[in-house]
């Protein structure tokens, strides 16, 4: 079967249904362009129907790059085992990595699951590239692959691109950078931050753009504005535009739902927990 | 879901981010960083930080727990923190005399905040040099029905009974509310 096509016609969607029913092991090479009109070629590759490897254009799919993005390895890390090690192969050097107690196996192995899938995930919002699928092509013998359940990658990629062109319009500027409400007390109470949330709020900078604070923490586009949005519906923060400064408020800043004040004795059955917890760890 | 959280605080170095990090289920994100790429645009420091840690306590359930930096520069976070606070900690580096004062400073900075119940640690007891908690009372001039607890921030079991104690003085006040 030759697979060739544009993602115009047929989308990335249609693309991995296809090569998870049909069981396909070869690699579907994409061109597009990347969020920086960059063109860029997305290598990924899939075993009897499952996802086990993904690379992205000068992106890096070495084993210490992919470490190192997943904040396992320090930069001086990375270069120095890349300079130690050279030509070892990824397989070689995790093994030196755990014996020498860098990291764990667990560690790779959720690296580079997670560097597939972000791959993979940002492959879906790419309206236009054109693909080939080469039929037996697999990575170089060297890589750990990873076998992953396309259906999972499939729906989740499907959630992602329905919410990304969502917040697409909700937050389109990520030239814009954020700043601090002026009196957040009141509407911080009972806000469930993420991690990403917190990383992000030690950020928050009339002079930070949200570009950058998304490359500083290694989030990308869909990630960084889905976390921005929820914290401007939080009422954290709020949207500095550029060039503009001190303009109208952004209106969609609806908040999120504030718990009731709860009864003394809700309260109080919660610091039980609380203690029940802690006396168990 | 509900999320319930303390603040720990204290001056620098009093072993706030080892407190965290003996009961948090998460590695402790440590969000004191600088954007210093030089290829980047940014130029300035970030603003921010703090120390953030995870108890989930069940599925309806979870605490956080939040560090503070103790640079006076990031004030402006605490309150921000501080709000919607169950209680908090102020610990303090018992080996250290000369940052009892900034202790006892960031201890009235919180209470203004909030009326919520907090404890005192006296940290680094495992240290021979270490004032006892009794005489650290004197020293910070505290009620004595204010709770100072000896504490070794890198040992669990230590941590937990602060925070325990914690947790124990929150529903004393409740009771107190309840029968009001
Ligand atoms: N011996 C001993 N050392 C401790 C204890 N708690 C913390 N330390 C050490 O004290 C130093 C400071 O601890 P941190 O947890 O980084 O203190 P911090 O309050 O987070 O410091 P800043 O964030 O810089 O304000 C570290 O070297 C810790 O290992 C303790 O109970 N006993
Ligand atoms: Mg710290």
């Amino acid at each position: 079967m030759a697979l060739k096509g544009n993602l115009s016609d047929f989308t990335t969607t249609q693309l991995l249904n296809l090569i998870n029913l049909a069981r396909k092991t070869g690699t579907l090479s994409v061109q597009g362009q990347d969020q920086n009109t960059e063109d860029v070629t997305a290598d990924i590759s899939f075993r009897e129907g499952k996802l086990i490897y993904a690379e992205l254009g000068a992106q890096g799919g070495s084993l210490t790059q992919i470490l190192h993005r997943a904040g396992k390895l320090t930069e001086d890390q990375a270069r120095l085992i890349h300079e130690r090690l050279q030509g070892k192969t990824d397989k070689q050097l995790g093994h030196r990595l755990i014996q020498s107690k860098l990291v764990t196996q667990n560690d790779i192995i959720q690296s580079i699951r997670q560097h597939v899938l972000d791959v993979v995930y940002g492959l879906f919002t790419w309206a236009d590239g054109s693909f080939k699928f080469d039929t037996g092509r697999l990575p170089e013998a060297s890589r750990i692959t990873i076998p992953i359940d396309l259906e999972m990658v499939i729906m989740e990629g499907s959630r992602r691109l329905k919410e990304s062109e969502q917040l697409q319009e909700e937050l389109p500027d990520l030239d814009a950078s954020l700043r601090f409400v002026d009196r957040p007390d009141a509407r911080l109470r009972n806000v469930n931050l993420t991690v990403d949330e917190w990383k992000i709020v030690s950020y928050v900078n009339p002079k930070n753009t949200i570009r950058q604070i998304a490359k500083a923490n290694k989030l990308d586009d869909f990630q960084v504005r889905r976390t921005v949005y929820g914290m401007m519906q939080a009422g954290i923060v709020e949207l500095i535009l550029p060039k503009k400064p001190e303009v109208e408020e952004p209106k969609k800043t609806t908040r999120r739902g504030r718990r009731p004040e709860q009864t003394v004795a809700e309260r109080k059955s919660v610091v039980n927990r609380l203690i029940d917890r802690i006396r168990s760890l | 879901m509900q999320a319930v959280k303390m603040v720990i605080t204290g001056p620098f170095s009093a072993g706030k981010t080892a407190f965290i990090g003996s009961v948090s289920e998460i590695d402790v994100v440590s969000t004191e960083r600088t954007i210093s790429n030089a290829a980047e645009r940014v130029k300035d420091k970030t603003t921010v930080a703090m120390d953030f840690g995870r108890i989930t306590v069940d599925d309806d359930l979870v605490l956080y727990l939040f560090g503070t930096p103790g640079q006076r520069r990031f004030d402006f976070m605490w309150e921000i923190l501080s709000e919607g606070m169950l209680g908090f900690v102020v610990l303090v580096d018992s080996t250290k005399p000369e940052t009892f004062r900034e202790a006892k400073r960031i201890l009235e900075t919180f209470q203004s905040y909030a009326s919520t119940p907090y404890v005192v640690a006296a940290n680094k007891q495992d240290h021979e040099d270490a004032w006892p908690p009794d005489d650290l009372r004197i020293i910070l001039r505290l009620d004595p029905s204010v709770k100072v607890l000896p504490c070794v921030s890198l040992q669990k079991e230590s941590v937990k009974n602060v925070l325990l104690e914690l947790l124990y003085s929150i529903l004393e006040q409740l009771d107190k509310e309840g029968s009001k």
